[in-house]
């Protein structure tokens, strides 16, 4: 028999704050400028330049601490990280190395059967982000964009408590749901805001003694992340059952090839040389501050869940659902606000919005329809200007287009038609039409109602009310 | 001199600081990197025991900046110092990892 083997698993996030600044200079963070339209002397490491920190780029990471548990490291200073490459222009990284802000916290994650596991952090550090590099095939050349350099990161260390891809999957989401509640990131794995370096060994099952890590970098989704660790898994198993030794390495993982590839060779030395970072000054947090900040947190999600049940008398599942991502929480109190329908909304988050998530697998944070458009249809519904299941057939264009429902429903004429006289002499038609179902109905098959509902539906395309339908059917067989 | 610095050692602190010795200079740089690690050894003879490592020589903390957005657009002025500029860019020679 096989040897069985463990997968042992510690990440490191990268999360880009949603500062307004960068970390050392007053330049625009947003993302997407022109190429070098967000620089200055400091974030392109011209000499004779000097950074001052963002005091929001602390209190963020404070923030962040706090939610996961970590201490406060109350005498924190800044280090200098030496190395080359053009996306760095100083030639060193600002970052944290012997006195990171957040030390020796944890989260808990549920596992896959159901139970809980906490996942420990080591650290919490703050550091700045590198430019970016295009590579010109035409010219062969490198084209550096500073725009990125010098933006706020933390960086969140776990401890190598993961033993799976799941588990690895379970502390992201709970990371960044708890970093998006806080509002310190949008945590975007496509766009980069978050990324995730997966250390993976293996060892034999029983074993005491870690396996070789290796590192893998190029992972912007949680497909990948699942995908990259399988991979890796494999890649060592393979290595050590050939009597082969697994390499410490840094590996970049190919998604398409669904294959990674050792990204430095050996002459490539890493030897950051890091020393105190003499252009900036220690901080000192005292107690004062880190509970005013505590005190500012905002609302996370487990009071959030409590809050739902309590104030809008909605379900534990539904609350668990609605609450898993701040967009959805966002979007259904904002639309509440609005409506003031609690279970209408959570019912169009509940179900639609999440079929219809699943069906263009998408992630929450990629909806883009507004509040005001979800509650104009469910006042639309309520009114009886439109029936559900054309309500449902508009909510799609609002999910993909944000339509406003009352100007689409006048243009497009989708009003129930509320003369009583014209959708009587119609179903008047209908039952004339269909003796056969008639006779059923009168001969007892009340089921046969169904039937003539659905003609007078289609003859109306859509735009009537079933109960009225029902109704006046009812009326006019039972009358004959 | 009591610190002798190594040919593997001269040879790996060039590597990490990108600068490329001729044989010449290799002995100069040992020469002079012993003398400067022989004027540091002084610093071991003093007791700091229960002296807290110094990392900043003034007594200063907490300089901050808010987080407000003060500098605009200055692309132009950025790639005057670049030594060749391409779409706006700063161009450096390929560089893929």
């Amino acid at each position: 028999m096989g040897k069985q083997y463990e997968t042992v698993i510690g990440l490191e996030v990268h999360v880009e704050l949603a500062t307004k600044t960068k970390i050392f200079c007053s330049c625009s963070t947003e993302f997407g400028g022109a190429p070098n339209s967000h620089t200055c002397p400091v974030c392109t490491g011209m000499p004779g330049s000097l950074p001052v920190l963002n005091k929001k780029v602390v209190e963020y990471a404070i923030g962040v601490g706090l939610a996961t548990n970590c201490d406060i490291t109350q005498y924190c200073k800044f280090d200098r990280k030496n190395y080359f490459y053009p996306d760095n222009p100083q030639n060193y990284q600002i970052s944290q190395l012997y006195l990171p802000i957040c030390r020796n916290g944890g989260v808990e994650i549920e596992t896959a059967d159901g139970g809980k596991k906490v996942i420990g952090i080591h650290e919490i550090h703050m550091e700045e982000d590198a430019g970016k590099l295009i590579h010109d095939e035409w010219e062969d050349c490198s084209l550096v964009d500073f725009n990125r350099s010098g933006v706020p990161l933390i960086e969140i260390v776990s401890e190598p408590d993961m033993r799976s891809a799941d588990e690895v999957i379970a502390y992201l989401e709970k990371l960044r749901m708890i970093i998006q509640y806080l509002g310190a990131s949008d945590c975007k794995l496509q766009e980069g805001s978050m990324r995730a370096d997966v250390n993976l060994s293996v060892r034999e099952v029983g074993a005491e003694a870690f396996g070789t890590r290796t590192e893998m970098k190029n992972l912007n989704s949680f497909k990948a992340i699942a995908r990259a660790i399988e991979g890796e898994r494999e890649r060592q198993i393979d290595l050590i059952e050939e009597g082969k030794k697994v390499v410490q390495e840094t590996r970049r993982w190919d998604d398409t090839k669904g294959m990674s590839y050792a990204m430095r060779s050996k002459e490539d030395a890493q030897d950051y040389r890091y020393f105190p970072e003499p252009d900036l000054v220690p901080i000192i947090i005292s107690d004062e501050w880190i509970e005013e900040i505590r005190s500012r947190q905002p609302e996370l999600r487990t009071e959030k869940l409590e809050r739902y049940k309590k104030e809008y008398d909605i379900p534990q599942y539904d609350a668990e659902i609605i609450t898993s991502h701040k967009k959805m929480a966002d979007i259904f109190e904002a639309t509440v606000e609005i409506c003031k329908k609690p279970k209408e909304v959570s019912n169009w988050l509940m179900v639609e919005t999440m079929r219809l998530l699943k069906e263009k697998d998408m992630e929450p944070d990629q909806l883009g329809f507004t509040p005001a458009n979800l509650a104009k249809l469910i006042g639309l519904i309520d009114q009886g200007v439109i029936n559900r299941t054309i309500g449902k057939e508009i909510f799609e264009k609002i999910f993909d287009e944000d339509i406003d429902p009352e100007v689409y429903v006048e243009d497009n004429g989708l009003k129930i038609e509320s003369d009583d006289g014209a959708l009587k002499g119609i179903i008047e038609g209908i039952v004339a039409a269909n003796p056969q179902s008639v006779s059923d109905y009168k001969a007892g098959k009340k089921k046969a109602i169904g039937f003539l509902v659905g003609q007078t539906m289609k003859a109306m395309k859509g735009k009537a009310d079933p109960g009225t339908v029902n109704k006046i059917l009812t009326e006019i067989l039972d009358a004959e | 001199m009591a610190n002798i610095i190594s040919d593997e050692t001269i040879e790996y602190v060039g590597i990490l600081a990108k600068l490329e010795l001729s044989e010449d200079e290799k002995e100069q740089a040992k020469k002079d990197m012993g003398s400067m690690l022989d004027y540091i050894d002084k610093l071991n003879e003093l007791d700091t025991s229960g002296v807290e490592p110094m990392s900043h020589v003034f007594p200063v903390h907490n300089v901050f900046r808010e987080d407000v957005v003060v500098n605009g657009d200055i692309h132009e002025q950025m790639l005057a110092n670049a030594p060749k500029e391409k779409d706006d860019s700063f161009m450096v020679p390929k560089t893929v990892e």
